[in-house]
């Protein structure tokens, strides 16, 4: 084989005649560079209109530069600090509160034994990942009505909760938990497939019972995926889920669900204050980054995992 | 047996008891807000909201479905979505094929950083505005393919499409074609594409997904009239815009009805196809997010 491989492909070819020998790989190529350059390095460029007045007849390049006056004005803005604290403590909370949920879930599923059952189980938690969020979110209205809704009838209160600020937080983690605990098994699930069966058995001729194999087998063995995991849920502390806030608050629980994403959406989008509104998605990134950076410096410490 | 050490612990046979409790517990709390409103939706709605309805439905009635579909707005909603579904899945795995395979041949020139050059995308990108005035400046406002092109290629995807081309496809059948003489391009399509058809299924069903659900898109780019389903009902379920367009000339008591029943039957309608595919492909979910973690 070897032999052979070497005759289909000699190794002295020099570069130019690797190129042209490959010309149908760089043909496939070209449509998705492009559609990348047009639609992603061209925006990543336009991102310098947070530091210019941009006025759509001089476009991206000559429109007036203007500093930090954008900035400037986000961080005097009434509601700056407001939205500070509730896009962090939101992000915060509910990696708190979600993160070790599938962990915890996969390690029960890996040891169900009953496949069939096993597979049920896989099937039901899935299943709400799949859903719109906004159905999810029309979900959420309807169980929270105080006219009927679900979880007034079963309580016999009449609370409106979408009105309830101090509820907003609860809602949202909540409802997350909900739809994303179950998919978010899988990569644990993958992880865990790999461990060899030769050390369940030796544990279990040792005599360890199942919560034991669990803390001694399964439990190192995702370590270094949960790390990574962490890692890359850390660097998204500046990023909510933006849909799911901007479909969940309403006029009275804005004081705990006027995050940045929604500011930049209706700064940029609905008041068309382009330079103004890019520059605080720019600083929500730098931000996001920064974190990206210390966390991997801190993982790549503790547990010698590195992502970036 | 090893008796004496076995008595550490709870015994197997108790875990595995406490184990499909505790699962089957977890599984009612997941699946009986599905179930609920999949009740609610065939019920009469003031029984649903007297609380007559947790487990059965009561007075069963399909005048929601036939409401949602009888509603113009919905039912364009609805022939929009499935348009841009179908569309979207077919540019999202065709974008993800082209450039999953040649970043899979290590003999390609250059092949790190065209990976490098793609891989950016998925950590930077120009956030909410840039890339509004560049699709309004390349004339995609009030287009479909707004929807499609400045989501660019779907890193994600490539990523498990092209760990399962470099370890699950035998290096052999690579081999033994160029000593046919075949070309890149036909080994593509003769070999590369026929034996990927497990992982093309978790690519089409995510891309489905992704299309069918999306709303937000299509809320920035698009007219009111392109408008994709769950955008419809976000003015049924969240603004709660009034349904006149379809309860006209109806009591004032029975388009109420009328409405209530379609908030829970528009919600399956939206839910129910994607909740009916993904299960055709589970067994493979495991298998993409492995190779797309390992060296991902």
């Amino acid at each position: 084989m070897s032999t052979l491989q070497k005759t289909a492909r000699p190794k002295g070819k020099t570069l130019g005649r690797r190129i042209i020998e490959n010309w149908q790989l760089y043909v496939m190529l070209i449509i998705p560079v492009v559609i990348t350059i047009v639609y992603k390095y061209i925006p990543m460029y336009g991102i310098q209109i947070a530091f210019r007045d941009y006025k759509p007849a001089r476009g991206f390049f000559g429109s007036e530069f203007v500093g930090l006056k954008w900035f400037e004005r986000f961080f005097t803005a009434p509601t700056f600090q407001r939205m500070i604290v509730n896009t962090v403590k939101l992000s915060v909370f509910n990696l708190l509160w979600s993160f070790p949920v599938p962990i915890i879930l996969s390690l029960a599923i890996n040891q169900l034994r009953f496949k069939r059952y096993k597979r049920v189980v896989q099937t039901v938690l899935y299943a709400p990942h799949f859903i719109s969020i906004m159905v999810v979110c029309g979900m959420i209205r309807i169980f929270l009505s105080p006219y009927g809704g679900l979880i007034n009838l079963i309580t016999g209160q009449q609370i409106d909760f979408m009105t309830v600020p101090e509820a907003f937080r609860t809602i949202y983690i909540a409802s997350g938990i909900w739809q994303d605990a179950g998919w978010g098994t899988i990569i644990y699930l993958a992880t865990l497939s790999a461990v060899d069966p030769g050390l369940y058995e030796a544990a279990k001729i040792d005599g360890a019972s199942m919560f034991q194999r669990i803390l001694v087998i399964d439990i190192p063995e995702l370590i270094p995926m949960i790390v990574l995991q962490l890692i890359m849920a850390a660097s998204g502390i500046m990023s909510v889920g933006f849909e799911k806030v901007f479909l969940l608050q309403t006029q009275l629980n804005k004081a705990t669900s006027d995050v940045i994403a929604v500011y930049v959406y209706e700064q940029g989008i609905v008041d068309h204050a382009y330079s103004y509104s890019t520059a605080i998605g720019l600083f929500n990134t730098v931000i996001n980054i920064i974190l990206l950076v210390i966390v991997n410096k801190i993982a790549k410490k503790a547990a010698d995992v590195s992502f970036v | 047996m090893n008796t004496k050490q076995k008595s550490v612990g709870l015994s197997d046979k108790t875990s595995d008891i406490i184990l499909v409790v505790a699962t089957a517990v977890i599984m009612v709390l997941i699946a009986y807000p599905l179930y609920y409103v999949i009740v609610a939706s065939v019920s009469d709605p003031y029984d649903v909201y007297a609380g007559k309805t947790f487990l059965l439905p009561s007075q069963f009635t399909l005048e929601g479905y036939a409401a949602v579909f009888a509603n113009s707005n919905l039912l364009n909603g609805f022939i929009n979505s499935v348009k841009y579904t179908v569309i979207g899945t077919i540019y999202s795995v065709v974008t993800v094929y082209l450039t999953a395979y040649p970043l899979s041949r290590r003999n390609l020139p250059g092949r790190k950083w065209i990976s490098i050059f793609f891989v950016i995308t998925m950590y930077f990108g120009g956030g909410l505005i840039p890339t509004y005035l560049v699709v309004r400046d390349t004339g995609l406002l009030n287009n479909m393919w707004a929807l499609f092109l400045p989501g660019g290629v779907g890193m994600g995807n490539v990523i498990i499409v092209r760990n399962f081309f470099e370890n699950n496809i035998p290096k052999d059948l690579f081999e033994a074609a160029e000593i046919d003489g075949a070309d890149n391009w036909t080994i593509f399509y003769r070999v590369v594409v026929p034996l990927s058809r497990s992982i093309m299924a978790v690519i089409v069903v995510f891309s489905m997904v992704a299309f069918w659900n999306d709303w937000f898109t299509a809320l920035i780019y698009l007219q009111k009239d392109q408008a994709p389903f769950p955008l419809v009902l976000r003015g049924i379920l969240i603004t709660t815009e009034a349904m006149s367009s379809m309860t006209g000339g109806m009591s004032y008591a029975e388009s109420n009805r009328i409405s209530e029943l379609v908030k829970f039957a528009s919600m399956i309608v939206a839910a129910a196809p994607m909740l009916i595919i993904y299960p055709f492909v589970q067994k493979y979910f495991e298998q993409g997010f492995m190779s797309g973690a390992v060296k991902g």
